[in-house]
């Protein structure tokens, strides 16, 4: 493919912006209500995950004998209704809105590096001085639609809604749908080089032998330095003795959800990331001939 | 001048325990006591038996607030003095199980009291964390416990020029009934930010550090020491202000971003205090000035709370001595 070789991708019809999938994450669940998107206000315990669809129960004690999980039964409402997942039926872009604890600051995760529009869109969003990473690993609601990107924003602990990352969620589901209205229009987005955050392993927490519980937490030195370069012997924990853990890896990474509340029962004290360039090609819409030709073709097919 | 004539006889402080979890998501506390559990020599001192209790065992387990209501809220007379035998003297669901933090009220009661009794504990240190910029706090429930103002003077004076704040809850309405007022000298600490299930490594050290000088004071008391009289800057608790909410109860708009974080500092009159979610302004209307804390304290959201104000008070504490 030619660098200078534009993409013609189908229009984006329907965009799904999510909020709630953490029901303690609460800009997106605000911001969602306020944007009137049909959803579902209901709430659901802290640390209950409809993202990866774990089997979680609602009740302290379990779930009931052949109750199916309220998570699962929502996430086949979703496919449903934003789905289904791989047909033609589906949205054509879903974006998932997220809280984490840790500084992240604007963050957008997609789960492929070939998605040119979630690229376009965050590069978009850079504009504004945002940053972005990709994680080809995760699996979760956002996959329900054609394309799709989570946009996560912190530090906010979960359960509060801080004015400041409301404002800076709501400036960035603004962008992407102001970007949207211009591709749809016709608009060519030019071919360029992305820096993107891959994800390449997790670290959990130093735990007991017996107890698992934690013997040490983030290092002060680590704490709150989200996507600042962590190099090999670089303080990694501080144990409750008061003993340095350092980072004991043979390359210098980028660290990102340090510290994440959520993450804590995941086993993930913090993940690391590679960060490297991304070459994303020209885009622009289809135009309805090229969408029928298009049509033709995998008809044929 | 001398205050020997005029010194506050306080019994010896011979029994004191460290509550952690009371709240299972504020994990200062819960580690810290779960440390101390394992291995209490940092906490021993001379002529004290110390002892380190996770109170809410069950909701440090789901690393959940309360399991079925706020500890925190549940030390009343009636919970307390509930039992089968009164059922019918207090309402309560007939034949039910209590909600399990009422049953824990009564058998921390049993243990550290009973609350208002001779053989309760001496003092109770109870470990919070808040999602609001309050720094170190410590929390008074009564203007005339010499004792325990004394010890925050100390306290103060220890870890200066770093910060700890008094707050003084003796509200009538507002006050409430704590896990730590089985105690005859309640002392609440509250240490944020941090959110709710993180362990933060300053945060904790913190909280590690106050203790630390509180076991001192208490150390240098039973020894005999007299502490002579003294002033100590308190912020006395005197209103709640919930967040707007629409007719359904929900809230509609949020705490505005001057208001953020600016715990402790000054708010007059025609100072923004809420912003709506399409950004207009909401005022403070008081008539005068006040200092709030808590701003933004996720637990509260529930409790309608945005905020609580204060106003700024110095109150005297006579010289005490043990008896």
């Amino acid at each position: 493919m030619e660098v200078d070789e534009v993409v013609r991708l189908p229009r984006l019809s329907r965009v799904a912006v999510c909020g709630g999938t953490h029901g303690n994450e609460l800009s997106g669940e605000f911001l969602a209500k306020k944007k009137s998107r049909r959803r579902r206000s209901r709430k659901t315990p802290p640390r209950q995950s409809l993202n990866r669809c774990r089997m979680v129960s609602l009740s302290p004690r379990g779930p009931l004998p052949g109750a199916v999980p309220y998570e699962m039964i929502r996430s086949r409402e979703l496919n449903a209704t934003l789905g289904p997942k791989g047909s033609p039926g589906a949205v054509e872009l879903v974006c998932d809105l997220h809280n984490t604890t840790a500084n992240m600051g604007l963050c957008l995760i997609a789960y492929s590096d070939c998605d040119w529009i979630c690229l376009h869109i965050f590069r978009h969003l850079q504009a504004s001085a945002h940053s972005g990473k990709i994680n080809p690993k995760s699996y979760s609601l956002d996959s329900v639609g054609k394309h799709g990107f989570a946009m996560e924003i912190g530090p906010q602990p979960h359960g509060v809604v801080r004015s400041n990352v409301y404002a800076a969620m709501k400036a960035g589901v603004q962008h992407m749908l102001d970007w949207v209205c211009f591709f749809n229009s016709g608009s060519t987005f030019e071919g360029e080089y992305v820096d993107v955050f891959t994800m390449i392993k997790h670290i959990d927490y130093p735990r007991d032998r017996e107890t698992r519980k934690i013997r040490a937490a983030i290092h002060p030195q680590l704490q709150d330095q989200d996507f600042c370069l962590l190099h090999p012997e670089d303080p990694l924990f501080q144990t409750f003795s008061g003993e340095t853990l350092r980072y004991k890896g043979d390359e210098a990474l980028y660290p990102f959800f340090i510290n994440e509340c959520a993450y804590y029962e995941k086993g993930i004290a913090l993940s690391l990331a590679r960060k490297r360039r991304v070459m994303v090609p020209a885009i622009r819409v289809q135009t309805e001939r090229e969408r029928q030709a298009h049509m033709e073709e995998e008809e044929e097919e | 001048m001398s205050s020997y004539g005029s010194s506050v006889r306080v019994a010896e402080a011979s029994r004191v325990a460290i509550f952690g979890g009371t709240h299972g998501n504020e994990m200062s506390g819960v580690t810290l006591v779960n440390l101390w559990v394992k291995n209490s020599a940092e906490i021993q001192r001379k002529r004290v038996e110390t002892k380190p209790f996770i109170t809410n065992p069950k909701a440090v387990e789901k690393c959940s607030r309360y399991v079925d209501t706020d500890l925190n809220r549940a030390f009343t007379p009636e919970n307390l003095r509930y039992t089968r035998h009164t059922a019918g003297n207090v309402s309560a669901p007939a034949g039910d199980e209590l909600p399990y933090e009422v049953q824990r009220a009564q058998e921390i009661n049993r243990i550290f009291g009973p609350k208002g009794s001779p053989e309760a504990y001496d003092v109770v240190f109870d470990l919070h964390n808040t999602t609001s910029n309050m720094g170190c706090t410590l929390i008074l429930e009564s203007s005339k416990d010499h004792f325990n103002l004394q010890m925050m003077n100390y306290i103060k004076k220890a870890i200066a020029p770093a910060s700890c704040l008094v707050l003084l809850n003796e509200h009538p309405l507002l006050k409430y009934s704590t896990s730590r007022s089985v105690a005859k000298h309640p002392v609440g600490l509250e240490v944020g930010p941090q959110p709710q299930g993180v362990l933060r490594s300053n945060i904790f050290e913190a909280m590690r550090v106050i203790l630390k000088h509180a076991l001192d004071f208490i150390e240098l008391f039973n020894e005999g020491m007299e502490f002579p009289t003294c002033t100590v800057e308190v912020f006395r608790v005197l209103d709640r202000i919930d967040y707007p909410r629409d007719a359904n109860g929900n809230i509609i708009a949020m705490v505005h971003p001057n208001l953020q974080d600016c715990d402790w500092e000054p708010l007059n009159p025609g100072d923004p205090m809420f912003q709506s979610f399409d950004g207009k302004t909401i005022r403070y209307q008081g008539l005068g000035t006040v200092f709030p804390t808590f701003i933004n304290e996720a637990a509260y959201y529930e409790k309608q709370q945005a905020f609580v104000t204060t106003r700024r008070e110095a109150l005297v504490a006579s010289a005490i001595r043990k008896v």
